[in-house]
């Protein structure tokens, strides 16, 4: 038995390596996804950076994903694709840091890009993007556009990136509008549309007009579509599903951060690093203002540049807790970086509790 | 046109055992023609799947590690499936016997402890997996409540506990707030016993013998048996099936708790909302593949990891898409069973005639 | 006002599980437990979805979701009924073969949307405050669930063919000694539990979200497999059963809205506690199992 699978497992090399010759100068790169390829929001923003990277680079390289992987086991498909020949691998959710770290570490010579983690290695860098700028855009334009004075927020976890974004959405339309109510529902999952729609509908009927999401799918903001409210993109633009109701998206684009690193490798500048790109970095893209006044919409540019050119932070200090407390200020006139990606409060004014 | 089915009078040991030989050849068949479908050539489609990782030392490794926690659940599961007993509930008996366990390990996390540790976390997790059993098993009992839909049902609680846990008050101090405890600390951490294989794999090598045993030499065996396959009978013959319910509940939740608490700390090594990829679920497939015998279920096991390492590899090598793989699965598992019934039963193409009684 | 609009989404969140346990509850009387509702729905889903972008036609696109679900009972019946194999085995086979194959189908669509589908709008009659959108301003699934739901309880209870059904799904053996043909009622059962299901998948992507997506039937064809025993094999309790589950879902994001300082996932887990409390309660009021069709589960082989 031996024999004979070790004689078709040798044919198989020979095959494989055949084929790997003919295609030595290619770079392979991997990515790792935790949802479908089809979830119209992370994973799909994902893979549309993959599809960038070879239409950017064509010939020089070849991209390999494997989606649906679970953070649970993850260790081995991030390996298998070292061991097929991949030399930058980019995993794209939190909950594959520690199994990246693992196999980064026993594959030096191989490059990893972890998304969202804060532990790297000399073959490790992360990288994320602050959409939490995009937010705070969105919450002013919401207290321009609330006529009931009440705007919700559909999320999925209380993770520090979903809390921080809740918060600059309510310092955004605090600012335009100090007395605004804001509701936050839990769904409890990254995507389930049926569920998320029920979420936003809930909000709805509570008297919410203008509705945020931070999950994936395009469920909520088509509710509030049926509705005849408004509300705003997540992750891409999701005007196709709700011409109406969308005032504009956060898009994330990963696009020309993907094929930057790639082109980095394949030049041999990469470096290991942390990269938090917001909209200056074009990493948060904020799509069309569209179905607004047009004093809302030139607002929503003015902060858009300021925050773009530096002028502006939606975290800067003082930064008010829900308990009348005020934050310690520990970066340059605004919140660090740190404190940002580790939030776990909710600022003043939103009333309900933040789930520990 | 309908099918005839007649028992047959004598069932060749040869034919039960090449059965599951030919459903797979089967189910390859039939997945070969979905590849065609897809514009692949099936042949290149079955090198990558399964023979590239059964002939290459790593991916067997691999298959061990993958393999193990679906043998251990399923071994379980074969306990009540035998007894006509549908625990569906695996995938939440795993979660909370890792959520105990774990907890110990949590507890101790940065004291010094005794060698005691790691036997106290593992007895927690099953533990915590069989009195999760318990309570569907309780309910049907002591109600007649529907078992499989209890057990189900629980699941989606469990996970909302874990996932309670992990993002609240579990939650690793320094992690920058998010979901996930801090890592265990060697003590709490199962060892290795080569490569990546971890001491789990000896585990469910253990189960399965254990199983073999008492299933074919022991009275409870016989008991378990009697009650699936004659209930009438096996009230006559004075088994009391109240007990046997939930001993058999208690086994398989205690196996699938072990197997939760061996992943958490053997191969994870930390609490976090995803510790299994349906581990609890797949089990089911693996226990009926492996036709509820406890070496078959070892085969089963293997075998379904190697449809996951294959699929994985698919992916990578071919760009073959992940569903595949799973509607694969459902395929092998449909010829199966209806392989099974080919060797119990004779079949005959009948025209439509109105069936003389 | 928020009254009404509660409403409006419990019917929603309903329908889709009304129509899917309506077909397992017939099913089921027939004896036959298929577990494979979730994969019947997920293939329901995406073939309507793929029927309405391709004929770009929503009727068109339900009778797709309509075929889908029927053929995946078809293959179910094949194993259960041709081969005698074990019924709750094949019916998860049956899940996880139709959510890979949904997945297959649905990769082309993805990101596709349709418009939404009419509703109901009778002048004066649906402007009524709070009874009326709710009684007269729903989509046309929605009638069509509580229409089957009559025609199936009639069916059941006053017709000979409901005799029929009863008798080959309480005693098969005496079903068969009586003349009954007990595989052709099944046959047509099983079937009719797969058009059920697909129509609900069929409502999940054409209606509930206007999209489709893997994995979005997300435990719905589970629910719908308790909602039958909760019901005890009775079409009007699977409609209150329904409702309630969809109120439960519903409400539980309105709790969390109204800021009642609970963990979400405590408020998550509510729908799936009431359920087993409910199955409870009801063994409590009844005999042990009651309603329960005696031969459910158990594969036919006539004997000569």
């Amino acid at each position: 038995m031996t024999r004979f699978t070790g004689a078709i497992a040798a044919g198989l090399a020979l095959a494989l390596s055949a084929g790997g010759a003919a295609a030595q100068q290619k770079l392979k790169v991997g990515f790792i996804y935790v949802g479908p390829v089809g979830d119209l929001g992370w994973s799909y923003q994902h893979d549309q950076g993959r599809k960038a990277v070879e239409k950017a680079l064509g010939d020089k390289v070849e991209t390999t994903f494997v989606e649906s992987v679970s953070e649970a086991d993850a260790e081995r498909p991030i390996e298998q694709l070292v061991r097929t020949g991949h030399k930058l691998i980019f995993t794209t959710s939190f909950g594959f840091m520690e199994p990246t770290l693992k196999v980064a570490r026993k594959y030096p010579d191989v490059k990893f890009e972890h998304a969202t983690g804060f532990k790297r290695a000399p073959n490790l860098a992360t990288y994320a993007a602050k959409f939490h700028e995009g937010r705070y855009i969105i919450g002013q334009i919401a207290g321009k556009m609330s006529k009931s004075g009440t705007i919700g927020y559909v999320g999925a976890f209380p993770i520090p990136e979903v809390v921080s974004g809740i918060n600059a959405y309510m310092l955004g339309a605090q600012s335009v509008r100090p007395d605004i109510k804001m509701k936050v529902v839990w769904v409890n999952s990254w995507f389930d549309p049926g569920k998320e729609a029920d979420a936003a509908k809930a909000l709805l009927d509570q008297g919410v007009d203008v509705l945020a999401q931070h999950t994936d799918s395009p469920a909520p903001i088509q509710a509030a579509e049926a509705r005849g409210r408004f509300g705003f993109g997540q992750a891409t633009d999701m005007e196709r599903f709700a011409p109406k109701a969308q005032l504009t998206a956060i898009i994330d684009d990963w696009n020309d951060y993907y094929v930057s690193r790639v082109n980095a490798v394949l030049d041999g500048t990469w470096k290991s690093g942390d990269t938090w790109g917001g909209l200056d970095s074009g990493m948060v893209k904020m799509s069309p203002y569209k179905n607004m006044p047009d004093d809302v919409r030139k607002l929503a540019e003015e902060t858009e540049n300021a925050i773009k050119t530096g002028k502006f932070n939606p975290f800067k200090c003082p930064v008010v807790k829900q308990d009348g407390s005020t934050v310690e200020c520990k970066g340059q006139g605004a919140l660090s970086d740190e404190q940002v990606l580790g939030m776990n409060f909710y600022v003043k004014g939103i009333d309900d509790k933040l789930p520990q | 046109m309908r099918l005839e089915l007649t028992p047959r009078a004598e069932i060749s040991p040869w034919a039960r055992a090449l059965a599951p030989v030919a459903a797979l050849v089967v189910a390859f068949a039939l997945a070969g023609g979905l590849i065609a479908l897809l514009g692949r050539s099936p042949l290149a489609a079955f090198q990558v799947y399964i023979l590239g990782p059964l002939g290459d030392p790593w991916a067997l490794q691999e298959l061990a590690v993958k393999a193990t926690p679906l043998i251990l659940i399923a071994i379980g599961l074969s306990y009540c499936f035998r007894a006509n007993l549908w625990n569906i509930g695996a995938e939440g008996q795993f979660v909370i016997g890792a959520v105990l366990g774990g907890w110990l390990a949590l507890r101790t996390n940065g004291t010094e402890v005794g060698p005691w540790l790691l036997p106290a976390m593992l007895a927690l997790g099953a533990l915590g997996g069989a009195l999760y059993a318990l309570i569907p098993a309780l309910l049907r009992v002591r109600f007649g409540v529907s078992e499989i839909l209890v057990s189900l049902m629980l699941v989606y609680v469990a996970q909302l506990v874990l996932d309670y846990l992990v993002r609240g008050p579990w939650r690793d101090p320094k992690g920058f707030n998010f979901p996930q405890t801090v890592t265990f600390d060697p003590a709490a951490t199962l060892p290795a016993v080569a490569g990546r294989i971890h001491l789990g794999s000896v585990f469910a090598l253990v189960a399965v013998l254990a199983t073999a045993v008492v299933v074919g030499r022991t009275l409870f065996g016989y008991r378990l048996r009697v009650t699936g396959d004659a209930p009438k009978a096996a009230a006559f013959a004075g088994f009391e099936p109240k007990r046997t319910t939930l001993v058999a509940f208690a086994i398989s939740g205690a196996l699938a708790g072990l197997a939760g608490i061996v992943e958490v700390s053997g191969q994870i090594g930390q609490l976090q909302p995803a510790i299994s990829p349906g581990y609890g679920f797949t089990a089911i497939t693996v226990a009926f593949l492996g036709r509820l015998n406890p070496f078959g279920i070892l085969a089963a096991g293997l075998v379904l990891a190697l449809t996951f390492i294959g699929g994985e590899s698919a992916q990578i090598l071919l760009k073959l898409p992940l569903d595949l793989t799973q509607a694969f699965q459902g395929l092998l598992l449909l010829c199966v069973l209806v392989a099974d019934a080919l060797v119990s039963y004779r079949v005959r193409l009948v025209a439509t005639a109105r069936a003389t009684p | 006002m928020i009254v009404e609009a509660i409403l409006l989404t419990i019917v929603t969140a309903a329908t889709p599980l009304l129509l899917a346990a309506l077909g397992e509850l017939v099913a089921e009387r027939s004896g036959t437990l298929n577990l494979g509702v979730e994969g019947m729905m997920a293939m329901g889903a995406v073939c309507a979805f793929a029927g309405a972008v391709a004929f770009d036609s929503t009727v068109l696109g339900i009778a797709c979701g309509l075929a889908a679900g029927t053929a995946m009972a078809a293959l179910f019946a094949l194993a259960v009924l041709g081969f005698a194999a074990n019924q709750v085995a094949s019916g998860l086979a049956l899940t996880i073969t139709g959510l890979g194959l949904s997945g297959l189908i649905g990769a082309p669509f993805v990101g596709q949307r349709r418009e939404a589908i009419g509703h109901l709008a009778l002048p004066g009659l649906t402007d009524i405050p709070i009874i009326g959108r709710l009684l007269f301003g729903q989509d046309a699934f929605v009638y069509a669930s509580i229409a089957l739901t009559a025609l199936v309880a009639v069916f059941i209870r006053r017709t000979r063919a409901g005799l029929v059904l009863r008798s080959v799904g309480e005693n098969h053996a005496s079903a068969h000694a009586l003349g009954l043909p007990v595989l052709r009622v099944r046959l047509l059962a099983v079937l009719f539990g797969g058009a059920c299901a697909g129509l609900a998948g069929a409502y999940i992507s054409l209606v509930y979200t206007r999209f489709w997506s893997p994995g979005m039937i997300a435990g719905r064809g589970w629910i719908a497999l308790a909602l039958v025993v909760f019901a005890a094999w009775r079409p009007g309790w699977a409609l209150v059963g329904a409702y309630l589950f969809g109120a439960a879902t519903v409400l539980q994001l309105h709790a969390q809205a109204a800021q009642t300082g609970l963990p979400s996932q405590a408020l998550a887990a509510v729908p799936y506690l009431v359920t087993i409390l409910v199955l409870v309660l009801l063994s409590l009021g009844r005999h042990r199992a009651a309603g329960a069709p005696g031969s459910l589960g158990q594969a036919f082989v006539p004997d000569r």
